[in-house]
């Protein structure tokens, strides 16, 4: 079973290594999976049989909820472990908990952790394939592909459009996945943040950075807007909430200075009246739903290339 | 490989095969084309261009992929998934699978699941273009472009313009083996 080189996935564990090829295939199957979702009877029995693990050491509803939405509608049996109520409150391991459910007989464990680097831990450990749904600060690839999903159907494809990350960069993993995955994809991305909010180093990233989000406002086809992550406490890394949305937030203001087709995208839970106003939130160009049901679609594309059958192409 | 068929022999079975439609159907009113990609599609859409002449009235044909209703997954290389469109409603009408070949029948299974969970059609229909034989399943083919009796191991290649620049059969061995 050679799943080696070739852009051919064994585990999705960051955007950071998939070339332009896989994602093209991974977002075309999830165009497929979109039609099966909207079928009467949106289910199709590609997994029966196989059985799928979501292991959250972490707090998630969206995400742990999609996965599972995405694993049924496969055929797939799912079977969920919480580390609140788990045997990890007893002192088990990390390596321990996933060679436990491993030998319950799982086929596929969707993993996430606060830890950084967490899910490669595992695909050392174990010999089924790891999907990271998020480490620490670090990655969270398939909101990347559900993300560029959106993109791709509101705009045929991403080459060539300029794309603002507008928020806290440096705590977020949905900025390091949705990064690498556009820029494959040919978009242009620009980061936007007040100066402590953005990572110090950006040396190797496709990107270019900036505190002006005024300045790049009319010119971008995408503002995507990071949750300002209110539990790790507003008043350490900006004076105050708002002073950020007076400079960072999508206002009506603002929006109604953006070019007529660019969109609005967010990754949830939304703060209304932060980071987005009430009104935009709520506008057709804000495609904040649209991401969450194509979750579940990319999600199905992930797990049925993981699963689905030897690739030797 | 060895030519059993040439473009104008396809295009006369094609042209054959529309007809026998016409006349199983009394008429086109009732019936849905859907070819099952990759090489059914282009065979649906060239009969739904004979159909369009016969009739008078454009047909459009849609397409079934089976990618996630096959029985063998684990067994074979996954190919890539293909579109579903279904132009009309299916319920209660009669749908006429379109494929490039028929051999052990379990495509033909794995899209008859397909429609079940798409709708429900008041009668399914078979067309292809090479009938090879090799069984698997009790499944025929109610309208076939050429009966060509082959060995297990041959392989038979449908092609059209549209996804291998050019049109015919061709039969000849299984490369590398």
């Amino acid at each position: 079973m050679d799943r080696g080189g070739g852009g051919i996935m064994n585990h999705l564990l960051t955007t950071e290594d998939l070339d332009r090829a896989t994602l093209e295939e991974l977002l075309a199957d999830a165009d497929e999976f979109s039609e099966v979702l909207n079928r009467p009877i949106p289910k199709v029995p590609a997994l029966r049989g196989k059985t799928i693990a979501t292991m959250f050491f972490e707090p998630s509803t969206r995400t742990k909820m999609s996965f599972d939405k995405a694993a049924k509608a496969l055929s797939a049996d799912t079977m969920a472990f919480s580390a609140s109520t788990s045997s990890l409150s007893k002192g088990e391991s990390l390596k321990d908990t996933a060679l436990t459910v491993r030998a319950m007989g799982v086929d596929l464990m969707v993993v996430r952790h606060g830890a950084t680097g967490a899910p490669w831990r595992l695909a050392e450990w174990l010999d089924i394939p790891i999907v990271n749904a998020g480490d620490g600060a670090h990655q969270h690839p398939t909101q990347a592909l559900l993300d560029c999903l959106t993109i791709k159907q509101r705009f045929g494809s991403l080459d060539g459009l300029r794309i603002a990350i507008v928020g806290d960069i440096k705590h977020s993993r949905v900025a390091r996945s949705d990064i690498f995955a556009m820029a494959t994809l040919g978009a242009e991305v620009i980061l936007v943040g007040p100066p402590t909010l953005l990572p110090l180093d950006t040396e190797g990233w496709p990107v270019k950075t900036t505190t002006d989000l005024d300045g790049v406002l009319e010119t971008v086809d995408v503002v995507y807007l990071l949750r300002v992550q209110l539990e790790r406490g507003g008043g350490s890394v900006f004076p105050s909430l708002p002073e950020y949305t007076a400079r960072y937030g999508m206002t009506n203001e603002r929006f109604s200075r953006l070019k007529d087709d660019a969109i609005v995208m967010h990754p949830g839970p939304m703060n209304r009246g932060v980071e987005i106003a009430h009104e935009v939130a709520d506008d057709h160009r804000a495609l904040i739903l649209a991401q969450v049901t194509n979750g579940v679609a990319a999600r199905m594309a992930v797990l049925f290339h993981l699963l689905g059958g030897e690739s030797n192409e | 490989m060895r030519q059993v068929m040439n473009a104008d022999d396809l295009g006369r079975v094609i042209r054959r095969i529309a007809h026998e439609i016409v006349e199983r159907n009394e008429g086109l009113d009732n019936v849905v084309i859907l070819g099952i990609p990759t090489r059914g599609k282009p065979f649906a859409d060239r009969l739904a261009a004979e159909l369009s002449t016969i009739e008078g009235n454009p047909v459009r044909a849609g397409s079934l992929d089976i990618g996630l209703y096959r029985d063998d997954l684990d067994l074979r290389p996954r190919t890539r998934l293909g579109p579903t469109i279904i132009p009309d409603d299916i319920d209660g009408r009669t749908v006429v699978l379109a494929d490039d070949v028929l051999f052990t029948g379990r495509t033909i299974r794995a899209a008859l699941d397909a429609l079940a969970d798409i709708g429900r059609p008041a009668s399914v229909q078979l067309a292809v273009v090479v009938d090879r034989g090799h069984r698997q399943l009790p499944i025929r083919a109610d309208f076939v472009g050429k009966n060509t009796p082959t060995s297990h191991d041959e392989r038979v290649s449908v092609r059209f313009a549209e996804t291998d620049e050019e049109d015919g059969v061709w039969i000849g061995e299984v490369e590398g083996s």
